[in-house]
């Protein structure tokens, strides 16, 4: 029996050749149906026809434009006309979105190249954790856990911090993070994202790292230096032009930084409304020097302890990427996260306990470190121009 | 009153005095921060599209309005003609009043006629409507490009993605939420 090939291969195939091929009975006609694959349709003549909706797998020849049965071991499955159907599976991943898990793929070994080449490690940490963050505006989904409460990670930061313990160049991992009540273009409760951690170094070098590995899957998926982004292009050829949050406020809203500074909502209101939209239109930005008080992780800056070493980058008015120099004084992140504590309880949300194992490696000591936590949907989106979350997933929250 | 989860679309709020429906809305949270709805907005007075984002623990009016079902008679220049089966009354609205309701009708459709201050202002169409196919490609005839859906027109102009088997003159489930295919249905009209 001839191995199976694609439907979209047929037309190079010579006419004398059998050749197998498999897909659904997607129409009847009056000889035979048509027959559709995941890279296209094509015309079979056989009498009797199959059902409807019936996966089929067949050995024929073909005449120019219609591929003729010549034997009779065809095999196919029941029929229904549900697969037609707007909510059937089989409407939800053809066309586009069947092709946008295609570049996921794609996408996922660039990446594991480029940071193979670092010399970084690949690592795998739990997702069940006693901690998940107690970043003030994540919430996390509540698992039963055998020995206590437990929960799924918002990031897998404090467990990839403990591996720096081990004195590795660099780590890296590509998993899913869980934030409860997230849902919407460019959010969904889970998501992937790829995390990593550069030792002896700070977010000016993890900085670096982002341009160039967007930069190189842009080379590997379009040829050039530009994505196609969700509203036009963007051109992320490194290095990616700069600007400070305080610069950002001056530049976009009708409000400084200052007047808003002590009314967190109002900081964000700015940020989201009149800042956000405008950031990394036709070309990649980094937006830097964050308010210290929106920096529970990061390291202040020398210079300016007022801000704190953490950037996010923007592409066409997408936020990619958050990183920052890590803070490594095993006390100074203990009061921080009291303070997130206390702000927690404050505006009424669940309380998470401190994760003393991680305070514990700050204590044992890890090296000077940068790190980043880049969604990698919202990659995939501006990569391949997809303008919601579920275009780019298997099956999103909604579908599952 | 309405939280922020409540928004979805066609949802009618009211706002200093004027009912609006939610045309779009998109859940915003900027890097580690506070989360927002984005919304945009129809003037069912004008038809006029605002923007308006709303934090999180905001409350939001609903737009108390009178529903009252009236039949789709025709189309008459910019208007579109509606009578009362009981009263025979009748009333005409604007393209800009129905938005993309105006898709879903058809001659003889029942439909909910919205009411604001006893100001005619818009209609609410049946979930579900079935509308007949006037264009449509061929779809497949040789063809092994691939992509599994094509673009139909129906009878009404409006504008569908329908899987590849669909032929002109069948007739469509669709759904008036999102505008989309929902399934082929065996019916005469």
């Amino acid at each position: 029996m001839p191995s199976r090939i694609a439907v979209r291969d047929l037309a190079g195939q010579p006419g004398s050749t059998p050749v197998c091929v498999a897909g659904r009975v997607v129409a009847l006609e009056t000889d035979g149906f048509i027959l559709q694959d995941d890279t296209g349709c094509v015309q079979v003549r056989r009498a009797p026809q199959p059902p409807l909706g019936a996966f089929v797998q067949l050995i024929g020849q073909t005449d120019g434009s219609a591929l003729v049965e010549i034997e009779s071991e065809t095999t196919f499955t029941h029929g229904s006309e549900r697969f037609t159907r707007s909510e059937s599976d089989w409407a939800w991943l053809s066309g586009a979105r069947l092709q946008n898990l295609r570049t996921r793929h794609k996408l996922k070994r660039v990446v594991e190249h480029y940071f193979d080449e670092a010399g970084f490690l690949e690592v795998e940490t739990p997702a069940i954790v006693p901690c998940p963050g107690l970043d003030v505006h994540l919430d996390a989904i509540e698992v039963l856990g055998m020995r206590g409460p437990r929960w799924l990670h918002t990031s897998p930061e404090y467990q990839m911090k403990r591996l720096l313990t081990s004195g590795v160049p660099g780590i890296f991992q590509l998993g899913k993070a869980f934030r409860r009540g997230e849902r919407g273009k460019l959010h969904e409760p889970e998501f992937s994202m790829l995390e990593w951690y550069r030792s002896f170094a700070d977010a000016d070098a993890v900085m670096r790292d982002t341009e160039q590995l967007v930069a190189r899957i842009a080379l590997d998926l379009t040829g050039s230096h530009m994505l196609p982004g969700l509203q036009g292009p963007v051109d992320v050829t490194p290095p990616w032009d700069r600007i400070t949050v305080a610069q950002a406020f001056e530049r976009y809203a009708d409000v400084s930084l200052a007047e808003v500074l002590s009314d967190e909502e109002a900081y964000f209101e700015a940020l989201a409304d009149q800042i956000e939209p405008k950031l990394g239109r036709g070309r990649a930005v980094f937006l830097t020097e964050y308010p210290a008080p929106m920096a529970s992780l990061a390291k202040l800056k020398e210079s300016d302890p007022r801000v704190a070493e953490r950037f996010e980058a923007y592409l066409d008015g997408v936020e990619l990427c958050n990183g920052f120099s890590e803070l490594t004084d095993p006390h100074e992140q203990r009061e921080r996260l009291e303070r997130d504590q206390e702000l927690r309880e404050k505006l009424g949300r669940s309380v998470y306990p401190l994760d003393e194992r991680f305070l514990a490696a700050l204590e044992e000591g890890i090296p000077p470190s940068g790190g980043n936590a880049l969604g990698f949907d919202r990659l995939l989106m501006l990569a391949v121009g997809a303008k919601h979350i579920e275009d780019v997933v298997a099956l999103p929250v909604g579908r599952v | 009153m309405y939280d922020t989860s409540d928004i979805k679309k066609n949802l009618k709020i009211k706002l200093d005095g004027v009912p609006f429906t939610v045309v779009e809305f998109q859940f915003v949270k900027p890097g580690k921060g506070n989360a927002f709805t984005r919304t945009k907005l129809r003037n069912m007075f004008t038809g006029a599209v605002i923007e308006r984002t709303f934090r999180s623990n905001e409350k939001l009016e609903p737009a108390d309005l009178e529903e009252r079902q009236m039949q789709f008679l025709y189309k008459e220049g910019d208007g579109y003609v509606f009578m009362d089966t009981t009263s025979y009354d009748q009333l005409s609205l604007s393209a800009e009043q129905l938005g993309d309701n105006r898709w879903y009708l058809i001659d003889g459709t029942n439909v909910d006629v919205l009411f604001y201050n006893e100001k005619p202002i818009g209609v609410t169409p049946p979930t579900f409507v079935v509308l007949k196919v006037a264009r449509t490609e061929p779809g497949f005839k040789g063809d092994t490009s691939g992509g599994a859906m094509k673009s139909a027109t129906l009878e009404t102009g409006l504008e569908v993605s329908v899987p590849l088997f669909i032929n002109e003159g069948e007739s469509l489930k669709i759904d008036t939420r999102t505008g989309e295919y929902s399934e082929r249905v065996n019916i005469k009209r």
